[in-house]
């Protein structure tokens, strides 16, 4: 009797699991969305809301995923650029509308790009750059006699950075009628948009429930109409609870795996993992306020301390591949020499020649498992010759925090570009005329307090350089300096690695988050 | 009369007290962080005149006292403030991801309950045999291997391999967008809009980590019920009912069970608020998005006022559940009413 019942009991406990198969009109992504602060394109500054925010609005321009040195059409149908060369025309697509039915207008562009600059949150710096303020937009964008959209701007660049600058995050248009429609105490519709949508993409916002799940329907109006009804990105913070997931088909696409996970997946036929290279390149800085690490004898002696093939191929299984300039790939002019390798020998012989016998530093890094593996392998490959060291984990922001405050000796980090432009690299990388405490600088060499004169010059004149042949070579030759002679050592460049259920086809996914797009994806 | 009223005043004077210290003790240890809370709002790169005006919108430019005496002002009224890491108001992401841990603590207690004490009464009848030895192992199991690692073995076996429950997620995706949101408690909100199937998913969902929090309570609850029962059956009345001839069932429920429910049900309402206060790895591994891991990441980023509305709520559910007890205990044994 007692036998009976207890298989009873099983049966119906095995009739009540759930159905092993995601929905048919939905795509089901899983991925850690922690990160999102805001899906307000004015506000939107995290690497999973930019990928968000570039389903759901559009641009004048875009770039091209596949190629985002490309820029291509969006809201605007063609642009040109003005006869004294300072000015862009857009005309905008005829028939574009917004998910909500209002037509795309000129009123609207003007109203995103002010607002982005009135909010003055995180991206505002991308518009700004242009010479844009909130009192002189209306002068800087205006409409022409056929009702196409004129931008001007001030400053010593070129019509190809402008529309870099256009295609980025807080380029994107919103629905000026149904933004103000709820307004709250004059916010722009700021509160608002961070749990709704008013723009022109392939998707709309149907719901978001901050860190658990964000749905995504397709919009209906959009020019080229998503392939699937849905999207449904749930938040999975653990890579192994993902893995499970995508194994058991309740997952059509797994974001974050680590390199243990994608390995194991390999395995699985009805798995499929891709490779995507990311812009993101990855870095040992030293801090030029120690005394100490000023030695440009002790900058050459660590390129050649760090085991860059077996940190890539065998520690993170590809996950990074090793690059040692500013630039990723994929950006015109990124150099893609390799020069230094693991030489401990030679690393010795640099530093004895110096005069350099022992040395010992702290390095701060990200407490992540991906940081702390490469960590620990330098710290084995430094010893070697004789560096010493300390390695000090801790959260990304405060790592950040220390970072920003010059408080740190060496530093393990990684920088991703703002914009498709090389200046945005170059700018962190080899661009430094003021030093002082006083005047912040979020880039590399500033934090690092690596003061450069001469490269500075060299950057600014590779931003005005309008030849693009010209301009690429000139950021060649920057890198090359900072690759041969910089407290900072360039060391890898990230790799995305998907895994996918192998019936799951089109998705797109570029070198940034922003290029990441869902709009041909079939399942 | 008057003195009644008198207690009352000061036990809410006093709870009123306990209150704004844990407040102050939670303030301050969010303000001594090394990390600078602006960063999530505006990123690192922003220029120094969008850090500046984030920073004056945080009040982050005022003294800590004016910050502090502020916050408690408003937390009087009910504004607890604005998570910088949801971008939105603190009470709304309570009201989210507290009826998650809500649900699944509750759930848990009951197992924990349900199961540790009848296996805590019958290791205290079988003292030093070897069903006590074997619970007594079973119970360090539970209380010794990380819950994380078994957590991710169970949805393996049971989820993965067996399919007997539903994986990670409170619901499944059909439910997740359809099921329309009240109490943001999955079972509650089903049963309200009749959608019996949402509710038995729901339950699947709920079964494995319920289970697995259940076992690390009972895993106390039965060391604790063991103890207490075993104090009791060496004293005299129990021997006497022995030898009236009583059933050992008898002996241990009706005779022994009304002495030792109280200082149980403070164990249990203990245990409880340990599960209430959310269990962070368990929330990871099960993709669960309750309170304690909306907590743990606020702490991450410096978002005091996530911080603060979380601990607040937490310290109120404490002190509940001892003035519970308390009552219950007044109420369970005569001496106390006296």
């Amino acid at each position: 009797m007692k036998k009976r019942l207890s298989i009873a009991l099983l049966g119906a406990l095995m009739s009540l699991g759930a159905s092993a198969a995601t929905p048919k009109d939905t795509l089901v992504v899983v991925k850690n969305i922690e990160d999102i602060v805001s899906l307000d394109p004015a506000e939107a500054f995290e690497f999973s809301s930019g990928e968000m925010v570039s389903n759901i609005y559009e641009g004048l321009i875009q770039y091209d995923s596949k190629d985002p040195s490309k820029i291509q059409s969006a809201l605007a149908a063609t642009w040109k650029t003005g006869a004294d060369g300072k000015s862009l025309e857009f005309t905008l697509r005829n028939s574009a509308k917004f998910a909500s039915g209002n037509p795309v207008r000129f009123e609207d562009v003007l109203f995103s790009y002010r607002r982005v600059l009135r909010l003055n949150k995180a991206p505002a710096f991308i518009l700004s750059q242009l010479g844009w303020t909130n009192d002189n937009i209306a002068q800087m964008v205006t409409k022409t006699a056929t009702g196409a959209v004129a931008v001007a701007w001030s400053g010593d660049f070129g019509p190809g950075y402008v529309l870099n600058v256009l295609a980025a995050r807080p380029g994107n248009i919103v629905d000026e009628k149904l933004v103000l429609q709820n307004e709250q105490a004059g916010d722009l519709g700021n509160v608002w948009l961070k749990g709704n949508s008013a723009g022109s993409g392939p998707f709309k916002l149907k719901l978001y429930k901050p860190k658990e799940v964000l749905l995504l329907e397709a919009n209906k109006q959009a020019s080229a109409a998503p392939k699937v009804d849905n999207i449904l990105i749930k938040n999975v913070t653990e890579p192994a609870t993902q893995r499970l997931l995508i194994e058991s088909n309740d997952a059509d696409i797994a974001r974050d795996l680590g390199p243990d996970q994608i390995q194991a997946l390999r395995a699985n036929k009805d798995i499929r993992i891709e490779d995507y290279p990311q812009a993101a390149v990855h870095f040992i800085s030293l801090n030029l306020k120690h005394e100490k690490l000023r030695n440009p004898a002790l900058w050459e002696a660590m390129r050649y301390l760090v085991d860059y093939d077996g940190i890539s191929k065998q520690l993170l299984k590809n996950q990074m591949r090793v690059h040692q300039a500013f630039l990723p790939v994929g950006f015109a002019g990124a150099l893609t020499t390799t020069p230094f390798k693991l030489d401990p020998e030679r690393a010795k012989g640099i530093l004895t020649k110096a005069g350099i016998n022992g040395i010992e530093m702290n390095m701060d890094l990200i407490n992540s498992p991906k940081f702390m593996d490469m960590a620990q392998s330098m710290q084995a490959t430094m010893a070697k010759a004789g560096i010493k060291l300390n390695l000090l984990p801790g959260t990304g922001a405060q790592v950040i925090t220390r970072y920003r405050a010059r408080q740190h000796e060496a530093m393990l980090l990684y920088w991703g570009p703002d914009f498709f432009d090389p200046h945005s690299n170059a700018k962190a990388f080899a661009y430094n005329l003021d030093n002082s405490d006083g005047s912040y600088q979020s880039t590399t060499t500033w934090r690092n307090s690596w003061l450069i004169p001469e490269l500075s010059a060299k950057t600014l004149a590779a931003l005005k350089e309008a030849d693009p042949a010209k301009r690429a070579a000139a950021y060649m030759a920057i890198q090359q300096e900072v690759q041969a002679r910089s407290p900072i050592i360039m060391t890898f460049q990230e790799q995305g690695q998907v895994a996918f259920r192998s019936n799951v086809k089109g998705y797109v996914q570029g070198s940034v988050a922003d290029l990441i797009k869902y709009e041909g994806v079939t399942k | 009369m008057r003195s009644t009223l008198l207690t009352v005043l000061q036990s809410v004077l006093s709870l009123a007290l306990m209150l704004v210290v844990l407040l102050l003790v939670t303030f301050l240890i969010g303000k001594a962080a090394p990390i600078d809370p602006v960063l999530k709002v505006v990123g690192d790169r922003a220029t120094p005149e969008a850090y500046q005006q984030a920073l004056i919108e945080l009040g982050l430019d005022q003294p800590l006292h004016v910050q502090f005496i502020r916050y408690t002002l408003h937390a009087v009224q009910g504004d607890l403030g604005k998570s910088t890491s949801t971008g939105r108001a603190v009470v709304a992401d309570l009201k989210q991801y507290f009826p998650a841990t809500l649900e699944l603590a509750t759930a848990g207690i009951l197992i924990g309950t349900l199961v540790g004490v009848p296996l805590g009464m019958l290791a205290a009848h079988h003292h030093n045999r070897w069903i006590d030895q074997l619970l007594r192992m079973v119970c360090l199991v539970g209380y010794s291997v990380p819950v994380f690692w078994l957590g991710l073995i169970g949805l393996l076996v049971f989820y993965a391999k067996l399919g007997w429950v539903a994986g990670p997620g409170r619901l499944d995706d059909v439910y997740l967008y359809t099921l329309p949101s009240w109490s943001n408690l999955v079972l509650v909100d089903a049963i309200r809009a009749g959608n019996m199937q949402a509710a038995r998913n729901g339950v699947m969902h709920l079964l494995l980590p319920a289970t697995l929090l259940g076992y690390f309570s009972l895993a106390y609850i039965s060391r604790m019920t063991r103890g207490f029962f075993l104090e009791e059956l060496g004293k005299e009345y129990v021997m006497t009912a022995r030898i009236k001839g009583a059933s050992e069932l008898r002996v241990l429920l009706q005779h022994v069970m009304p002495n030792v429910v109280a200082p149980l049900v403070t164990v249990i309402s203990l245990s409880y608020a340990v599960l209430l206060e959310g269990a962070v790895l368990t929330e990871t591994v099960f993709s669960w998005p309750g309170i304690g891991l909306y907590i743990t990441n606020a702490l991450f980023s410096a978002d005091v006022a996530a911080v603060l509305g979380g601990t607040l709520l937490i310290g109120i559910c404490f002190v509940l559940l001892n003035t519970a007890t308390d009552l219950f205990g007044h109420l369970a044994d005569p001496r106390l009413r006296r």
